[in-house]
């Protein structure tokens, strides 16, 4: 490859497809290196994406026959124990009109290479079967390009996107981005469960075409920091689970295991009973958040997505963080052209446009959250029974007079959390997240 | 209860590379220094396994997550992408 782009984008994910369609639109040469053999093919996250930062890129995305799974009205999350749990529902009649998809589930495989196809449409050059083994630097050590495991291997570019996701051994060994360290990835295993499409209409009470979703968390992650995930496709299920890498290693815990178990658990059987698993893939979370991000540019290269750890664990967002910022990182090319400064000093402006969007404000906002969950196992061990506990107590019918009730609900939590040590886990909750 | 990963593997497709992208760097510190040896768990593909004195590498049902890099407290495995266009690919993702 002896042709030179104005920008080679590292990966063709959310970010990476993103800069390429803004990149396009403003008529520079960008060429986008995918290594697995059509965009999607190595890509996974839980199944949610989110209409507002993808129209802010494709507009017309439901017209363009975006490859959507079902518009989600439901948003359940469940606290579950070993045996049973709490659940609690939220719907809105607004989900199915004015706020339709808001929210809504999607394929990567079928999504990534739709989008891709529009950052085609409008010009970008997207190569698949390709992996980015090394950054091509000058004697100033400023990225003038990349270095692939094609023959013709090398490919300069006067800017360099690294959108290639959490699990970068590009980043690492460049230096780009400090290799991840255990506790800041969620590792998460998921399958993928075909059921016929009037099935999930009538199990989860939607009409055709709407979706649930559904968060778990309890004792179903074997006492470790970590989530599961239930989410409805048009005729199939997400079911997932994970959990803090780290935690994975000091407990022993296989992950397929875990996996195999939660879809035995009372309250997920019946959700995915009959169903035929047809895939079965795993992938990081880039958990650490705020704190494990890299420096976002340099000279000559930028970094956006998963790449830069940019990820909202309590609201499971990601995609959207990725698309954002994959749309400011192209804006800020654009620039670069325009003043023909490529220099990290040219690059400066990603960094103020993510700070004032709700990417780095919801980051920086929810810093602290992912070393609360580190810091207080209760709530995957003692907490979720505490919560069950009280509400079997409050809920059996019996000749005891409701004031006694009360007392054995209080005991059943006590009994499982002690009520200072509960204080302290409210006190922290909130000041992780004000 | 005993999953076989075997079982989940077998919905996946792979495209697979005569020759793997994972490798132990010393298969020594495995036994003379890893007493944990975490790889045998968190992998969830098991692409690791215990075969009487070593540990062999599986490589062909990798899922490319990167955990047994990360996780080997030793950082003993050599870790790349496959190939381009070689390994798993995802029909649904």
């Amino acid at each position: 490859m002896e042709e030179s782009f104005d920008a080679a984008i590292v990966g063709a994910g959310p970010a990476g497809i993103s800069a390429a369609c803004v990149l396009a639109d403003g008529n520079s040469k960008v060429v986008v290196l995918e290594r697995g053999e059509y965009p999607g093919s190595k890509n996974m996250f839980g199944g949610v994406l989110y209409g507002r930062h993808l129209a802010q890129i494709i507009p017309d995305y439901v017209e363009r026959n975006c490859p959507i799974e079902r518009n989600i009205v439901e948003s359940r999350l469940s606290y579950l124990t070993e045996e049973g749990g709490l659940s609690f529902a939220y719907r809105d009649a607004a989900f199915f009109g004015q706020l339709r998809n808001n929210a809504f589930t999607v394929g990567r495989a079928k999504f990534d290479r739709w989008f891709a196809d529009q950052a085609r449409a409008k010009g970008a050059l997207i190569v698949g079967s390709t992996v980015v083994t090394g950054l091509l630097k000058d004697p100033a050590g400023r990225v003038v390009g990349v270095r692939t495991d094609r023959a013709d291997g090398e490919l300069r570019a006067r800017v360099v996107l690294l959108a290639d996701g959490v699990n970068s051994p590009l980043a690492a060994g460049t230096g780009f981005r400090p290799e991840v360290r255990p506790q800041n990835v969620a590792l998460a295993v998921k399958e993928l469960i075909s059921l016929p499409e009037e099935v999930i209409d009538q199990r989860f009470g939607v009409s055709p075409g709407n979706g649930v979703t559904n968060e778990i968390l309890g004792n179903v992650t074997c006492g470790m920091n970590g989530v599961a995930f239930l989410y409805t496709n048009r005729s199939s299920l997400s079911i997932g689970i994970g959990a803090n890498l780290a935690d994975f290693a000091r407990e022993k815990v296989r992950p397929y295991e875990m996996l195999e178990n939660f879809k035995l658990h009372p309250m997920i059987a019946p959700l995915i009973k009959d169903g035929k698993p047809q895939e079965y893939i795993a992938h990081w979370l880039p958990e650490g958040g705020y704190d494990t991000m890299p420096k976002l540019f340099g000279d000559g290269f930028l970094i956006a997505g998963d790449s830069a750890m940019m990820f909202n664990a309590l609201h499971r967002e990601g995609s959207n963080l990725a698309m954002t910022s994959g749309r400011l990182a192209a804006e800020t090319i654009l620039e670069a052209i325009k003043k023909n400064d490529f220099s990290a000093a040219g690059l400066k402006g990603y960094e103020k446009k993510l700070q004032d969007s709700f990417v780095l404000r919801d980051l920086k906002k929810y810093r602290r959250f992912p070393s609360f969950l580190e810091t207080h196992q209760d709530l995957f061990t003692g907490l979720p029974r505490a919560a069950s506990g009280a509400a079997r107590e409050m809920l059996t019918v019996d000749d005891l007079p409701k004031k006694a009730r009360q007392t054995l609900a209080w005991k059943a939590i006590r009994g499982q959390v002690r009520p200072l040590r509960l204080l302290r886990l409210v006190w922290d909750a909130w000041r992780s997240v004000r | 209860m005993i999953v076989r990963v075997e079982d989940k593997l077998f919905l996946d497709r792979f495209n697979v590379d005569d020759e793997s992208h994972l490798r132990l760097v010393d298969p020594r510190v495995c036994f003379e220094r890893c007493g944990d040896q975490p790889c045998l768990y968190i992998c969830p593909a098991n692409v690791y396994k215990l075969v009487d004195d070593r540990i062999a590498v599986n490589y062909e049902g990798c899922l490319e997550c990167g955990s047994c890099r990360i996780g080997c407290p030793h950082f003993n495995i050599e870790w790349r992408f496959p190939r381009g266009g070689y390994g798993v690919r995802h029909k649904f993702g």
